[in-house]
């Protein structure tokens, strides 16, 4: 059903939090992603051409790295990409079928592959890339939020989590209900000021984004230098010939 | 975007055919077309046969077109539903406007009924096409509401366009159907130019900073992409054409898609549409034929000229 | 961690969906049975566990249990099953039946593949063993492999590691007897400074990126020295984009401010380095630069109180740091420090002297110094832990200093990389940050004595025999290189020669430039595992894969006559080989990561780890480790023959837990004898077993007080002792100032028996300083510079292994090709905008690439990926794959030749280790004319693909549940 639940304060919102400022563009949560979700809930996930010119295959999550500023302020920034399992996203409410929707339990995004035509208006209407159309079966596909790992009884309790959170070797990923202003990622987001991708687009995304962090910066006083009066080199190590300790 | 063959030719051959509904609906009972039977028949199957090949064509565009059906199910939220569904609809009063037509004549009270309702249908169709495009936020050379406008008014002009040819090979009258193409292809030559001051001029509603949110930071660029061959993404959404071949096109789809049918559909009114000379039908016939392809140019670039959001994190202008 | 806690956080535990919605099955049942192994996507060694549905595989995730990546996986771990199922992988023994490096092969019976290897290899074993070169690369096996080569009785063995690293491992090893590479890391609980020299992604792959997130949460500063900034670099605090190859200079210049400033930890340099011990003062003598030693050998220091030479090891002495000194047998000597102090306080030094030639400014030099200081002395770290020195004397706490510090090959891969290692280790050491609470960290089984084993082995060989000893060593002077009377080298790659006196670990890009030239002697079968000898891993490959490919006229033989090889897939240097060995996935086999060879130890203690087959072959393939087993039981060697002439391993997976090196020491230290041996005892058949139950891997936690000091720590080292880590619980003094390399310099000198030929000398006496150097990389200072004024190099990808994963379907799409990434304003110089096609240029060759422009680099510096390009034909893919028709390697405008000078030949390598200077290459760019094609040059001619290999698909629909085809 296309029809956008109804927003209740304080429901579930099952989102990402990724943290720019670790990140460093390594690929795990890509990788792993495809890994867990070929054989998951929207299996397989197709790769087109694959040992070709043109290999192209269905991703979840893609990383992008930008560089940004100037001078000696610039940064390098890497940058994960996947559905940010939007709170208004056109995505739903443009799906001719109702194979896009937004589940009101927890509000994650899916697609319904059985009732999907394969029109991709869902990904024009996507600002941010996140849906991906399997050409080999004609259906759209996207980030399941890993539906199939955070509920799934027979996964021990700590596994119940998406792959590409439990995968990342710099704990740059995050996974929790942004619905909850007390969990640990609503707190981790008011924290570090976690930011929306272009809100202008006013889709309301619930995955959020950590800034990077200020820079350490130390200011120790600048370190004596030896001068005339010190005696130059010959001085200092003057200065040594009484400074032995007991071995 | 991706200027898809089937996406285009369904918007250009259905756009066409819902005008030449409407116009038939409305100048068919109020006398002012060919009033025989023959015509109208003729007239409202090749509408038909517009829309249906355009939605056929659109079928194509579909992964999976065995469950085309299920489109009609959302139509509370999706344009393109309502779209689906109202293509359908018209259907209906368009047929029993033929036979309306047929049976009692273009001018009987039913046959003006279906006609109108037919007309309406048209309208409520071609604004649904208009309204999938000018929802889409992330585009926006879309999000307008100039987009819907234009669609309504191209569909009009080819549908006159195409209405005054018919009109004019089977003998007339053709006046009004060409008087009301060239104004229309005068309208649409504003309307399209008006269009692409806006896209051309209206400020990026988002950045390659607002996208990434670095913005912050200063200036972004983008130094890696996730992958490095082109993706769906990119072949759908990152499609470019460059500034010289755009303003090459654009000049083509005005010349023939607005100012050259304008002329000729003047010069057959003041030469003789009204008689329904050879010289009349033949300058009728090639204002339809270019109006079609000066359409068809025009909706490509319709799609070649949009940028979406996308293609931001991609590096690329949006 | 956050991510830990947020999973306490995680909201409705069980999965619903709302009447009328897609029903969804959110308890799957992911897998039939979950077994555990050891990654080997590529050497970092995870833990994995391995999903397995309908026999297929479902998910390979991180093992939480690992001491290594505690449940995390990197890109390559996780895309385990494309490399399982690759259509790259080979199928069966091949027989070249075409001309070599065309590709042209039939498929063999493996009794006939191990019939024709033993006849080679058993006919040279019996004429002249040396005639054997035994080279092997990525593998993991390498004491096993070793021991083989010594058992064979060829000196001619080597592995990787001498083009990879040598120099770290050089460096360290004569230093602190440790090293950076794999073998220590920074104290990512404690540390609150952090230096990074030119590291990608190094061997602790998934560490490095955990310790990184650590370090950041807890507000430690982290400074990258790189003249790249991406990956680590770029979420590093401060970023210092360096001029390649002048690290060293660098870090000399940091150890000046410190010197001027007093900002050194004497009481640590004292105690623990050489930093007192007397140094001879005999210009032109035989024991110039030599330490002082008494009667007993043992070095002397300067009692300051008894006004006499001391022991320097004798404990509560108070000795001299400076001041020259006369001694009772009438020679004059000076403390090491004063040596160090009065070099390194000299204006050359100073930042102002060598800010322009580094890159950095000078006012960034003092303020970092400043930063270090100020970390290391103001704000100690302080661990209420009581520990016991080798000195007896008990300690309440322990006192670190929080300056970490990590390098790897941005430092080792130049030509003056091993002094540039030893200077950082000697900064380390003046700052009393080694192995100290915040500072970087031995792993287990390190610290080791300086030099930590025998001297390399093969000075004589007898047809038939054995090697007496292992081929790999560590020489301690000129009277330890393999070189005859006349100083022809003895080993084929020139390695322990007067070439490369520390080549400790062979040079293996020498092994094909000289069994093609037959320099030093021609041999008759090259055998070479893992490495991809005819493309990424030379330098020049197309010169090498003519090497290979080449005959001699007066007999029509091929150069080298025979070549053997094993490889899981179908690579470049597959195509060269006349007998191609096919081997397992990772997931099918026994492999053991051994602490005798490059362990999983950590800091907190030894561990060792296995690889159990999880899968059968379904091709027919046999492990290496397997056929070599084999080989060695046809050859009857000895200790793969009883005297009997029985075999004595069945396979691999017996001699793992059978083979004893020493009595009690085999390659596992887990579960010896009656199964609860640490480290040490009699083998146990059912070792393995215990290491699955325990998830393959075996670790021993070290108690609290061995932590931190190891190097002195009583309780450590007799622990390390008793494991077998070490010989005995001695103290290990790093040394500042090298004995050793005073050693060579003085034979350089004209002394002692083992002298340098003429014309090496002065290019012995000048690398060969005891204490570190800074001399500008050889390729730099030669004479046309200019005309290649800007440097190249590559750097590892993350979610790439060298040549391993093109035919990964899904990495191949992350790295399909490699640009060349410019300066934005170097390329607004050269005309050059984004995407335009070049011409990379060097005194070598030349190779046409695609450019991207980019900020983050070092004006002066160009780079890109390593390894993405292919030849045409391997690796199972398309022939219009991107791989070969726009991605480069490097290596094409590289030599592992200088151009001559009066000293002859000279090596592209670092002169005291024969470390090949992969990160040296000088180019300049020229824009590619405007008819040229997109492509890049060369490219060398299509590889055929062996019968027998399957197609690959053209739709990959990978489903382990469904199990669609793939
Ligand atoms: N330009 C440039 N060149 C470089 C470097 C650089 O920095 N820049 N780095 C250098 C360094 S440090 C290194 S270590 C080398 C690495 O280069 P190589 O030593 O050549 O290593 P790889 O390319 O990783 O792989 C060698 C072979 O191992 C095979 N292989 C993979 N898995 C298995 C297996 O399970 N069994 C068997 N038998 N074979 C297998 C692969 O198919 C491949 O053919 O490259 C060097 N080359
Ligand atoms: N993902 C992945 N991991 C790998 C490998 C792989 O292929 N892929 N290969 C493995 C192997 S064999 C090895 S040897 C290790 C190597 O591990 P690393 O040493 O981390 O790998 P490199 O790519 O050689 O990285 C060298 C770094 O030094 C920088 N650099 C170059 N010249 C200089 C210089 O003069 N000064 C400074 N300060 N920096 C410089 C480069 O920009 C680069 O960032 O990685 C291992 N791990
Ligand atoms: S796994 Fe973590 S560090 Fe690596 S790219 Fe993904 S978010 Fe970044
Ligand atoms: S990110 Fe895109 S696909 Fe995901 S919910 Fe938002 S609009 Fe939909
Ligand atoms: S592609 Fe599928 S999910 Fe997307 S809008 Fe069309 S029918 Fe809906
Ligand atoms: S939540 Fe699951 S499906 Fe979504 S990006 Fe992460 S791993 Fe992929
Ligand atoms: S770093 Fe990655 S590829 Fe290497 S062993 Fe670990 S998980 Fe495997
Ligand atoms: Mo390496």
């Amino acid at each position: 059903m296309t029809s956008l639940p109804q927003p209740v304060p304080g429901a579930t919102k099952l989102g990402l939090v990724i943290d720019l400022d670790t990140c460093v563009g390594c690929h795990a949560c890509a990788v792993n992603c495809k890994e867990w979700n070929t054989s998951g809930h929207s299996a397989p996930l197709t790769d087109l051409d694959p040992y070709g010119g043109k290999p192209n295959g269905v991703w979840f999550n893609r990383i992008h790295s930008y560089e940004a500023g100037t001078g000696t302020e610039a940064r390098t920034v890497n940058f994960p990409r996947s559905c940010l399992h939007c709170e208004t996203p056109a995505c739903v409410t443009v799906c001719p079928t109702g194979a896009s929707y937004k589940r009101a339990e927890d509000g994650i995004v899916l697609v319904n592959a059985d009732s999907c035509i394969g029109c991709k208006l869902c990904s024009w209407a996507c600002p941010y890339g996140a849906r991906e159309y399997d050409e080999d079966v004609g259906v759209m596909k996207k980030c399941t939020m890993c539906i199939d790992r955070i509920y799934n009884q027979n996964l021990p309790e700590h596994e119940r989590t998406p792959a590409c959170v439990s995968t990342c070797p710099a704990s740059a990923r995050h996974f929790g209900d942004l619905g909850d202003p007390n969990s640990d990622v609503s707190r981790l987001v008011a924290e570090r000021g976690g930011f929306d991708l272009m809100p202008e687009m006013g889709y309301g995304p619930v995955n959020k984004y950590l800034p990077p962090r200020p820079r350490a910066t130390l200011s120790p006083p600048p370190l004596p230098r030896p001068t005339e009066a010190t005696g130059g080199v010959a001085g200092r190590l003057l200065s040594w010939v009484d400074r032995a300790l007991s071995r | 975007m991706n200027p898809a063959f089937s996406v285009i030719f369904f918007t250009t051959a259905s756009g066409a055919g819902y005008g030449m509904l409407a116009l038939l609906g409305l100048l068919g009972p109020a006398g002012l077309l060919p009033q025989s039977v023959a015509f109208g028949l003729v007239s409202i199957a090749i509408a038909l046969a517009l829309i249906t090949a355009g939605l056929l064509s659109s079928m194509l565009h579909l992964g999976r077109p065995e469950r085309a059906w299920r489109a009609f199910s959302q139509w509370r939220t999706s344009w393109l539903s309502r779209e689906g569904v109202a293509s359908v609809v018209a259907y209906v009063p368009a047929l029993l406007f033929a036979v309306a037509w047929a049976t009692g004549g273009p001018t009987a009270g039913t046959t003006a009924a279906f006609g109108i309702a037919t007309a309406v249908m048209a309208v409520v169709t071609v604004y649904c096409t208009g309204m999938i495009y000018a929802s889409l936020k992330p585009i926006r050379q879309w999000s307008s509401p100039l987009v819907t406008r234009n669609y309504l008014l191209f569909a009009a002009f080819s549908g006159a366009a195409c209405l005054t040819a018919l009109a004019a090979l089977f003998g007339g009258p053709a006046e009004t159907p060409g008087l009301l193409a060239m104004l229309l292809a005068m309208s649409g030559l504003f309307a399209k130019l008006r269009y692409w001051r806006f896209i051309d001029r209206a400020p990026a509603t988002s950045t390659i900073e607002s996208a990434t949110g670095l913005g912050g930071l200063g200036k972004v660029r983008m130094l890696e992409s996730p992958h490095t061959e082109d993706n769906y993404l990119l072949k759908e959404m990152g499609f470019r054409i460059g500034r010289k071949h755009a303003t090459r096109l654009r000049q083509i789809a005005l010349v023939i898609g607005f100012i050259v049918p304008a002329a000729l559909l003047l010069v057959a009114l003041t030469v003789g549409l009204a008689v329904g000379s050879a010289a009349g039908v033949l300058l009728a016939v090639a204002a339809a034929v270019l109006a079609l392809l000066g359409l068809f140019a025009e909706r490509w670039l319709f799609f070649a000229e949009a940028t979406h959001t996308v293609t931001l994190y991609y590096g690329r202008a949006a | 961690m956050m991510s830990e806690t947020s999973q306490s956080a995680r909201p409705a535990r069980i999965g619903t969906s709302a009447p009328g919605q897609e029903q969804i099955d959110f308890s799957p049942e992911t897998a039939d049975r979950v077994a555990t192994t050891t990654c080997y996507m590529c050497a970092c060694r995870c833990g994995i566990r391995v999903h397995l549905k309908d026999g297929r595989i479902r998910y390979i995730e991180g093992n939480r249990n690992h001491p290594v990546n505690k449940g995390v996986l990197c890109a390559k771990g996780s895309a385990g099953i494309m490399n399982h199922y690759s259509p790259a992988r080979l199928t069966k023994p091949l027989l070249r039946v075409g001309e070599r490096g065309s590709g042209d092969f039939k498929e063999i019976e493996w009794e006939e593949a191990l019939s024709l290897a033993t006849g080679w290899l058993g006919k040279v074993r019996d004429t002249d063993p040396r005639k054997l070169a035994f080279f092997t690369g990525r593998d993991q096996s390498q004491s096993f492999t070793g021991w083989w080569a010594s058992a064979y009785g060829t000196l001619n063995f080597a592995a990787h590691g001498g083009f990879c690293s040598v120099n770290m491992a050089a460096g360290g090893l004569y230093s602190v007897g440790g090293s950076f590479w794999e073998f220590g890391e920074p104290d990512w609980e404690h540390t609150k400074y952090f230096l990074m020299f030119g590291v990608a992604e190094d061997h602790d792959s998934n560490p490095i990126k955990a310790g990184l997130a650590k370090l950041k949460a807890r507000g430690a500063k982290y400074v990258a020295i790189n003249p790249v900034r991406t990956g680590y670099a770029a979420v590093a605090d401060e970023w210092l984009g360096i001029r390649p190859g002048t690290d060293g200079l660098f870090i000399l210049s940091l150890v000046h401010v410190l010197l001027e400033a007093e900002r050194i930890d004497l009481e640590f340099l004292t105690r623990y380095t050489n930093a007192t011990h007397l140094v001879i003062r005999n210009p032109g003598g035989p024991d110039d630069g030599l330490f002082a030693r008494d009667a007993d050998n043992k070095v002397l220091a300067w009692d300051l109180d008894a006004k006499a030479p001391v022991e320097a090891s004798t404990a509560g002495t108070r000795q001299a740091l400076v001041g020259e000194v006369s001694l009772p047998d009438g020679s004059v000597a000076v403390p090491v420090f004063e040596l160090l102090a009065g070099r390194y306080l000299q204006p050359e030094y100073a930042p102002e002297s060598v800010a322009e030639r580094c890159g950095v400014p000078a006012a960034t030099i003092r303020r970092i110094a400043a930063e270090i200081a100020d970390v290391a002395f103001n704000q100690p770290l302080v661990l209420n832990q009581p520990w016991t020195d080798t000195s007896g004397r008990r300690h309440e706490t322990m006192v670190g200093r929080p300056v970490a510090i990590h390098a790897m090959r941005g430092i080792s891969a130049h030509s003056n990389g091993f002094h540039t290692c030893r200077a950082l280790h000697m900064l380390q050491m003046l700052l009393g940050a080694i192995d100290t609470p915040g500072s970087w960290r031995y792993k287990a089984p390190y610290p080791k004595p300086i030099p930590p084993g025998p001297p390399p082995g093969g000075k004589s060989w007898e047809a038939g025999r054995p090697l007496a000893g292992m081929a790999l060593g560590f020489p301690r002077g000129p009277e330890d290189l393999l070189v005859d009377e006349n100083n022809t080298p003895l080993r084929l790659d020139k390695a322990f020669s007067w070439e490369a006196p520390l080549g400790l670990h062979g040079l293996m890009h020498m092994l094909l430039p000289n069994a093609h030239a037959g320099d030093p002697y021609p041999v008759d079968v090259v055998f070479m595992y893992m490495a991809n000898m005819a493309w990424n891993s030379s330098m020049d490959p197309i010169g090498v894969s003519r090497m290979l490919t080449e005959k001699d006229p007066a007999t029509g033989e091929y150069k080298i006559p025979h070549i053997i090889y094993s490889d899981a897939f179908y690579s470049e240097t597959v195509a060269h080989a006349d007998l191609v060995l096919p081997d397992t996935t990772y997931l099918e086999r026994w492999d053991c990561i051994s602490l005798l060879d490059r362990p999983i130890g950590s800091p907190h203690g030894p561990a060792d780890a296995i690889r159990q087959p999880i899968l059968k072959p379904d091709r027919d393939v046999r492990p290496f480790q397997d056929v070599l087993i084999e080989l060695g039981t046809r050859l009857k060697l000895p200790g793969f023959v009883a005297a009997d002439g029985s075999r004595i391993y069945a396979d691999y997976k017996e001699y793992i837990w059978k083979h004893e090196r020493k009595p009690g020491t085999g390659p596992l230290g887990g579960f010896r004898g009656d199964g609860t041996g640490n480290g040490v005892g009699a083998p146990n058949p059912g070792q393995l077993d215990a290491y699955i139950a325990n998830d393959c891997f075996w670790s021993h936690e070290l108690a609290p007080e061995e932590g931190y000091f190891k190097h002195a720590n009583k309780a450590y080292l007799e622990t390390a002792t008793r494991l077998g880590m070490i010989g005995a619980p001695e103290q290990i003094v790093m040394q500042l100032y090298s004995e050793p390399l005073a050693k060579f310099r003085l034979a350089a000198q004209g002394h002692g028996k083992v002298q340098p030929p003429d014309r090496l000398r002065a290019r012995t006496e000048r690398y060969f300083d005891p204490l570190p150097i800074w001399y500008p990389p050889l390729e730099e200072a030669m004479a046309d510079a200019a005309a290649y004024p800007l440097h190249a190099v590559t750097q590892r990808p993350a979610a790439m292994y060298h040549s391993w994963h093109s035919q990964n379907a899904w990495l191949r799409q992350i790295h399909g090709h490699n640009v060349l990434f410019v300066h934005h304003a170097t390329a607004t110089g050269l005309g050059l905008v984004d995407e335009d096609w070049a011409w990379v240029i060097s005194r070598n060759g030349r190779v046409k690439v695609q450019v991207r422009l980019m900020d983050g680099v070092n004006p002066g510096t160009v780079w890109t990926w390593n390894a993405i390009g292919k030849r045409a034909g391997a690796w199972a893919l398309g022939e219009d794959a991107a791989e070969s028709r726009e991605a480069f390697l490097l290596n094409h405008v590289m030599s592992v030749f200088l151009p001559p000078d009066e000293s002859g030949q000279r090596l592209n390598a670092d002169p005291l280790t024969g470390q090949a200077a992969w990160y040296d290459a000088r180019v300049r760019i020229e824009k590619a004319a405007p008819g040229e094609a997109a492509e890049t040059v060369p490219r060398p001619a299509l590889l055929h693909q062996p019968k027998g290999m399957k197609p690959a698909p053209d739709i990959l629909r990978y489903n382990a549940s469904k199990s669609a085809s793939t």
